[in-house]
């Protein structure tokens, strides 16, 4: 026993010191022990429990790093940058909540749908994937190590294939969109990957803030600059951004309903904020080479998808695809948020996230109620169905709204904001005036597929011959919960506005290298 | 019963049983010589095929039962995370094994390695043999008017 001496003094971890992990940790733990367990009634409880443990302890992490800097907790005591870090900090607090959030509304409505859409015997080890999903989106968020970004990216993308062929059992087209889906999916994570590599050929490292420092100390070198091009394609595909979308309409129509709301408010985001955090922390905005591809591919691609994605879903006959083919549109308004690169604009787009999130969450989650009453989400089956189920149709409305961006729901502000960062740009750069009009335009086009929508559920005759009750209420509670909070952040604009722009300027102040800025969570 | 192909019969009961103690030793010896828990795993799981592909795939599934295979699956990761979580509960950071033994940190981290080495071991013996029941238990192609 001669090396005791050598022992360093250790602090005691208490609870609170451990948040940062217990985020992934906690629904990570729930996966397998739904599946151990192994019982159709316990897995549905288990998963919520988790989740919502997972929700509270996000927002206690937002509320302590609103005011800037961030929280490290680093795994197995090896200290970063040699081992793995997580980090808090008021950009990824606000999409860890937003993850959370989504994942516990949803999981009262899936309880429903998935009865209703998954066979039986496969309950709980659906609900042990959706578990893994959450765990992989969460913590792709809450990592400040490139290579764990990896693996947790992998880990939410392998459960999600396996969730959206589960609607194999109502499409057997869920089988296809699943593969096609796995091979984009998996070409994405690969060029991430070669990115990742070529970094860490370059510089040695993997942890985020380190990167940060020694690329900026080395200068653009070529295996850095091809290094960011592979991340930012592998990351473009997992954002769907134009024209890498082609996977993402086909997975969110023919998956099971429930996931669909779950994906199209979590997925697409959590990749957006790995490819900010790329842009912005690990690589400086004035890496010359980072500006060019902003302006230069980001610009005009994000404003191509505005268009042909609102365009092709003002043709669709398919309320899930209409909303799928929306989804890649209004990625693009995220996407021009980054690339007008200046503070409203990461705003705006940090903020359309959320709002973006829960809109379309609600529209989907109208998709699913629609789709257990009347059995499919064509427009010829469910026209005139608003007038049966008005409490539904009702919420769809709202989140229809708040899609176009009518004044006094969420969708508003956010466009307010994109518009807003054009205009400031357009002092220096006249050309940022079209963008701006493109904003509005695009809008417009918007209008018309929420309009088709209503005219389908609302003036259209209903088959008076079948008759369509009222969705469950444990579908109704969730949908006007989002609903509600739709309505909510668009008139008490400032607290999403607070978090979102805080986010912002973190992001835009570049990495915070390896040690400044620490908060100490157990004295806040 | 078929009774041909018996060489092989006679070969794979006497293997079986010496590959399952390798696969152990692999696992257990894995932290002084080359080894550690995904290659025991796989070792493990190469003694249940190769008894599934000379006896049959239904006799393999009565040796071990689907349904342990998919528990063995999640208790594998269980006992991973398990340990990360009884660290925490001593007081250390996740996975953070000189909580095990603080005084004598070295033997700590040696012990907590063998549990989630385990743990690995559990896990990946599930996956390769939960692969190959799902591949080798295919029901034949779909017929065209399934789509």
């Amino acid at each position: 026993m001669a090396n005791i001496a050598h022992v360093a003094e250790h602090t005691t971890r208490s609870l609170i010191d451990h948040l940062p992990l217990l985020q992934v940790l906690v629904p990570f733990c729930a996966a397998p022990i739904i599946v151990l367990i192994g019982s159709r009634r316990l897995a549905w409880p288990l998963a919520f429990i988790s989740s919502v443990i997972s929700l509270i302890i996000s927002i206690i992490l937002m509320l302590s790093v609103r005011e800037g800097g961030y929280i490290t907790y680093s795994l197995g005591g090896w200290a970063p940058p040699l081992g793995i870090e997580y980090r808090i900090d008021a950009t990824n607090a606000f999409v860890l909540t937003l993850i959370s959030m989504i994942g516990a509304v949803v999981l009262p409505f899936a309880y429903t749908s998935v009865k209703d859409e998954i066979r039986t015997r496969d309950h709980s080890l659906f609900y042990a994937c959706w578990m893994l999903c959450f765990t992989g989106l969460l913590g792709m968020v809450a990592t400040g190590d490139a290579f764990n970004v990896f693996v947790f990216l992998e880990i939410s993308s392998l459960s999600t294939y396996v969730l959206v062929a589960q609607g194999a059992s109502k499409d057997r087209r869920a089988l296809t969109a699943a593969y096609d889906y796995l091979i984009m999916g998996t070409i994405g994570a690969t060029f991430f990957v070669i990115g990742l590599g070529m970094l860490y050929m370059a510089t040695g490292t993997l942890n985020m803030a380190d990167l940060a420092d020694r690329i900026s100390d080395q200068g653009a070198n070529r295996t850095v600059r091809s290094g960011f091009a592979f991340i930012i394609v592998g990351m473009g595909l997992k954002v769907a951004m134009f024209p890498l979308h082609l996977w993402l309409p086909k997975a969110y129509t023919f998956a099971p309903s429930a996931v669909t709301v779950f994906l199209s408010a979590t997925a697409t985001k959590a990749a957006l904020y790995v490819l900010m955090r790329f842009v912005f922390s690990v690589y400086h905005p004035d890496f010359a080479f980072a500006k060019n591809t902003l302006e230069i591919i980001f610009l005009p691609l994000a404003i191509i998808a505005m268009f042909s994605a609102s365009i092709v879903a003002a043709f669709q006959i398919n309320f899930k695809k209409m909303l799928a083919y929306s989804s890649i549109a209004q990625v693009g308004y995220m996407l021009l948020g980054i690339a007008i690169l200046n503070e409203t604009g990461l705003t705006a787009s940090l903020l359309h996230m959320f709002n973006h999130g829960f809109a379309k969450a609600l529209l989907f989650m109208g998709a699913g109620a629609l789709v257990l009453r009347t059995g499919s989400s064509f427009y010829l089956q469910i026209s005139g169905v608003g007038r049966k189920m008005p409490i539904t149709a009702g919420a769809i409305v709202i989140g229809g709204l708040s899609l176009i961006g009518v004044p006094g729901t969420a969708g508003f502000l956010s466009k307010w904001l994109l518009i807003q960062a054009a205009l400031e740009r357009s002092s220096d750069n006249s050309l940022y005036l079209l963008v701006a009009l493109s904003v509005v335009l695009s809008s417009l086009l918007a209008v018309i597929y929420v309009w088709r929508l209503f005219e389908v559920l609302f003036l259209r005759e209903p088959d008076l011959s079948i008759p369509i009750s009222e969705a469950p209420v444990m579908m109704i509670i969730p949908m006007w919960i989002l609903a509600g909070s739709c309505v909510w952040f668009g008139f008490s604009t400032d607290l999403l506005y607070d978090f979102a722009n805080q986010a912002a300027l973190n992001l835009l102040g570049g990495s915070m290298g390896m040690s400044d800025s620490v908060l100490n969570l157990g004295t806040n | 019963m078929i009774f041909h192909h018996l060489i092989l019969r006679v070969v794979t009961k006497l293997l079986v049983g010496t590959i399952v103690l390798f696969a152990l030793y692999v696992q257990f010896h894995g932290d002084f010589s080359p080894g550690g828990g995904f290659q025991a795993g796989v070792i493990m799981s190469v003694a249940f095929i190769l008894y599934g592909i000379v006896f049959s795939l239904e006799s393999a599934k009565k040796v071990f039962p689907e349904w342990v295979v998919h528990k063995l699956l999640a208790l594998g990761v269980l006992i991973y995370a398990g340990t990360g979580v009884a660290t925490m509960l001593l007081g250390y950071d996740f996975l953070d094994y000189d909580a095990f033994s603080p005084l004598h940190p070295t033997h700590g981290q040696h012990w907590g390695l063998l549990v989630i080495e385990f743990g690995v071991g559990v896990t990946v013996t599930g996956v390769m043999v939960a692969i190959y029941y799902a591949f080798a238990g295919r029901p034949p192609s779909m017929s065209d008017e399934e789509w």
